[in-house]
């Protein structure tokens, strides 16, 4: 017997699991494709997908930072469709010069409309201005409606110096509630929860006098720029109430 | 499906068995059009694919909380419109008319006409796509997938009946799923 094999071939992956723990090289969580012991292929990376970040704003100027915004999200070809077409050119006209003589220079309109009877096409145009107008009326409607609503701080008292804090309205500025209970929770190191008001909102009533602290918390997430689920009520909005126990009234 | 649809319609969220993973991995593989090393970029095996059960039978498959696939009842898969048009291959293409994009971004379903008409597109007969499948939908003069489908007659049906529904959306450009970053 001459031949004699010193190494032996590993043996075959049973599983197609890549393994985690013996690669030395500190594999970074997502980066690239794990590749299989026999097909040294390698996967097709995505295409990139643009999306428009042409948004109708309504800056208003009652201490409120945090506009109304909605971002168009659309791949700018169909920024067309959308509901703020305006905004979208002027944002790929800043963005994306070269795409936006893509799609909205001469020959690009021609084109798009030689593809439609003039009849369709001024309908789709008029369809378009009809879609802005509607969606800016319902952001300014939202607007005012935010600037209108307040959210009620109150401090209860339940017993002799034993008080809960009820935060109640938050819904109107699309507050996350269960999300923010968790933030008083955390904060204050006690008991917060969401329940249900008699006049069919919600409201999250957090253990102690924390009403102060509580302005507070939502000022400062608002001067963060950190993403926080207490952003966008603007301190103007906030009202702090006291509820005494009945018999001790004043 | 996703025209009215909120993060309040998940009734819940759960890591799927890894048994049950292997399968689902191994029917997207069948029902999509890419291989493993793909699927692999999009879904690596060391992430869980977690289930998202919705209202209606709905069910939304989400890796690291991105909804990448979907699914009516136990029907065929779909991708998401925002994977598919990263992979604009992974289901055969049909073309609807310009005409047809704006219904369709109103969540319509489409018409025969708008795939027989001039801007509309279908594949030949030798590629003809079955009914009940899966489909990407493209639009006359657009790059991008704007929807994603279910046939509801075979594409050489679609041109010989060329009347009525043609192809149910399952989601489009704007829905309430497109919305939905992370779940
Ligand atoms: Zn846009």
């Amino acid at each position: 017997m001459g031949k004699k094999k010193n190494v032996q071939p590993p043996p075959p992956s049973t599983s197609t699991l890549p393994e985690l723990t013996a690669d030395g090289e500190g594999n970074v969580v997502g980066e690239g494709p794990v590749v299989v012991e026999e097909a040294k292929k390698e996967g097709v990376k995505p295409l990139e997908v643009l999306y428009c970040q042409g948004e109708l704003r309504y800056p208003i100027d009652v201490g409120c930072d945090d506009d109304l915004v909605i971002v168009c999200s659309f791949p700018p070809e169909f920024c067309e469709f959308g509901s703020s077409l305006t905004r979208c050119k002027a944002w790929l006209h800043e963005e994306h010069p070269d795409l936006f003589d893509k799609y909205y220079s001469e020959d690009a309109l021609v084109e798009k409309t030689a593809l439609l009877s003039t009849e369709a096409a001024t309908k789709l145009e008029k369809d378009t201005a009809k879609k802005e107008a509607k969606a800016e009326a319902k952001a300014r409607a939202e607007e005012e409606r935010k600037k209108e609503a307040k959210v009620i701080v109150k401090r209860i008292e339940r017993n002799k110096r034993k008080y809960v804090t009820s935060i109640s309205g938050l819904e109107a500025f699309g507050i996350d509630l269960k999300k923010a209970a968790k933030l008083f929770a955390q904060k204050f190191a006690t008991g917060a929860s969401v329940t249900k008001t008699v006049t069919g909102g919600e409201e999250i009533v957090v253990q102690g006098d924390v009403s102060d602290e509580i302005v507070d918390m939502f000022e400062e997430a608002n001067e963060s720029s950190k993403e926080s689920a207490l952003k966008g009520v603007p301190e103007d909005n906030i009202e702090v109430v006291e509820e005494k126990k009945k018999k001790g009234g004043d | 499906m996703f025209k009215k649809f909120s993060a309040a319609d998940a009734s819940g969220q759960s890591i799927l068995k890894s048994s049950v993973q292997r399968s689902i991995r191994a029917t997207l593989l069948s029902q999509m059009n890419w291989d493993a090393e793909t699927l692999e970029l999009v879904w690596p095996k060391k992430e869980a694919l977690v289930l998202v059960k919705c209202r209606d039978h709905i069910s939304i498959y989400t890796v690291q909380g991105e909804p990448l696939f979907f699914q009516h009842f136990d029907g065929p898969f779909f991708p998401t419109l925002r994977l598919l048009q990263k992979y604009p291959s992974l289901l055969p293409k049909v073309q609807v008319d310009r005409g047809a994009i704006r219904f369709l971004l109103a969540g319509a379903h489409m018409m025969c006409p708008g795939f027989t008409s001039k801007g509309g597109w279908l594949p030949d007969a030798d590629a003809a796509i079955p009914k009940e499948k899966a489909v990407a939908i493209f639009a006359e003069g657009k790059d991008h997938p704007c929807g994603v489908g279910l046939t509801k007659l075979s594409s050489e049906e679609i041109k010989s009946v060329n009347k009525g529904v043609g192809v149910e959306i399952v989601t489009y450009l704007g829905d309430d799923l497109w919305s939905l970053k992370k779940l």
